[in-house]
């Protein structure tokens, strides 16, 4: 085997006439118990509005289940866990999911409920990776491996704010309480 | 809650990190956007999970097989030169992957997309939108039928010009796997003048976003053939105890 890992390039400004699907935000149909509304707003190093990021999730269930053959306690069907959702001239997004179970991890602990997201954008020459977790899980935050990973004082940037019908995650690229990122 | 109980400790295999040097940086200043995109703090390192272990698995009933062909999405022919794109899709290891879904989009034959927020000054092509979607099959080929695209100016600096690329967006198997790339034709004089494919810090995995020409693969009196493997994020299924 030659070669190496295929580098990544920006999606560039324009990536909207293909990855803009209508279902995109839905993760689960309008109307489905639970439902709630995941939005935010994706700002640059200047406080500026990104308008031409996208946003994607990747979450389990409510039960805290994927459907996925790689996951161990065996995949669970009909669920897209998978959401995304360009923002707006505001730089805002928003995805209609449910909020997900916890985890099991290594060593029996428990991974407090979370979203993965993944950030794309013009001026972003590869994705950025952070995750969405819970206002109302404050114990099992304190107890989460990977929150427990980045610096105390970023922490709170990965919490979302309550909402009337969800939650507000809001996304800092740069500059005053930056939101963390990880590498995957 | 789970079904991992006690005496089975959860114990997963983990994706392996993108080679180095094959990463371009997050702040570019050659690249002026990244200035104020890319974060300042440095990445925090995740420990994988669940999350990581799985992704999405689209794309059965979002593709039809006329996705594939760019070329036949309007009542005309496009403009410009009509050639095939394919290859295989592997993981670091080698080893194909089967159905993963491949999203394309392009400028037309002048350098110009599909988008509002396009006003270089080329003409549209009633009969080129310029997105495509495809499946890998079970050995993990994908192939399209496009028109090859034109370079285009941009504002990053003085006379900036991109060399002529297709974007391509894939999900893989897991959640690590996910690309965003752009794929460029061989010989292309814009390589030395563009922040973008410099950006990649190690000049040999530049080259790797560069397809080949391929005269077996041309359909002749039709189409050229520009081939192109794309090689996602390998897995260590040695699994790690996780103490």
């Amino acid at each position: 085997m030659t070669g190496g890992v295929t580098p990544s390039q920006t999606v560039g400004p324009f990536f909207a006439i293909a990855l803009s699907w209508p279902d995109g935000p839905y993760v689960v149909q309008p109307g489905t118990p639970g439902a709630v509304w995941l939005r935010g707003q994706v700002l640059d190093g200047a406080g500026d509005p990104v308008p031409d990021a996208l946003i994607e999730t990747w979450q389990a269930d409510a039960a805290g289940r994927f459907d996925h053959p790689d996951d161990p306690r065996g995949p669970v069907a009909g669920f897209r866990g998978f959401g995304r959702c360009g923002t707006d001239p505001s730089g805002r997004y928003a995805i209609l999911t449910v909020k997900p179970g916890p985890l099991p991890g290594p060593d029996g602990a428990v991974l407090a409920p979370h979203v993965a997201v993944s950030v794309f954008a013009r001026g972003l020459l590869r994705r950025l990776v952070t995750r969405v977790y819970f206002p109302d899980e404050r114990a099992a935050n304190e107890a989460d491996p990977a929150l427990r990973a980045v610096p105390a004082a970023a922490r709170a940037t990965l919490v979302a704010e309550p909402a009337d019908d969800g939650y507000e995650f809001d996304i800092r690229l740069q500059g005053e309480n930056e939101t963390a990122f990880f590498a995957v | 809650m789970t079904d991992v109980d006690q005496r089975h400790p959860l114990v997963l295999p983990r994706y392996r990190p993108v080679d180095e040097g094959a990463d371009p940086p997050l702040v570019f200043p050659g690249y002026g956007s990244t200035v104020l995109r890319g974060p300042a703090q440095p990445l925090v390192l995740l420990p994988q999970s669940l999350t990581e272990l799985t992704g999405p698995l689209l794309g059965e009933g979002r593709v039809t097989a006329a996705d594939a062909d760019l070329t036949r999405q309007h009542p005309g022919q496009p403009h410009g030169q009509r050639i095939k794109v394919l290859g295989r899709v592997l993981d670091g290891a080698g080893r194909p992957v089967p159905n993963t879904l491949l999203e394309v989009w392009q400028a037309n034959a002048a350098g110009r997309y599909a988008h509002r927020v396009d006003q270089t000054p080329a003409p549209l092509d009633p009969n080129f939108t310029g997105t495509g979607r495809c499946l890998t099959d079970s050995d993990g080929n994908y192939e399209f039928v496009t028109i090859r695209p034109g370079a285009y100016p941009w504002k990053n600096h003085e006379n900036a010009w991109r060399p002529a690329h297709i974007h391509f967006s894939l999900f893989g198997r897991a959640f690590p796997q996910r690309l965003v790339t752009q794929m460029y034709f061989p010989g292309d004089p814009l390589f030395e003048h563009d922040p973008i494919f410099n950006s990649i810090p190690d000049p040999a995995a530049r080259q790797r976003l560069i397809s080949r020409f391929d005269l077996a693969a041309t359909e002749p009196n039709w189409a050229l053939a520009y081939r192109w493997d794309i090689v996602l994020r390998g897995r260590d299924d040695t699994p790690m105890e996780e103490a």
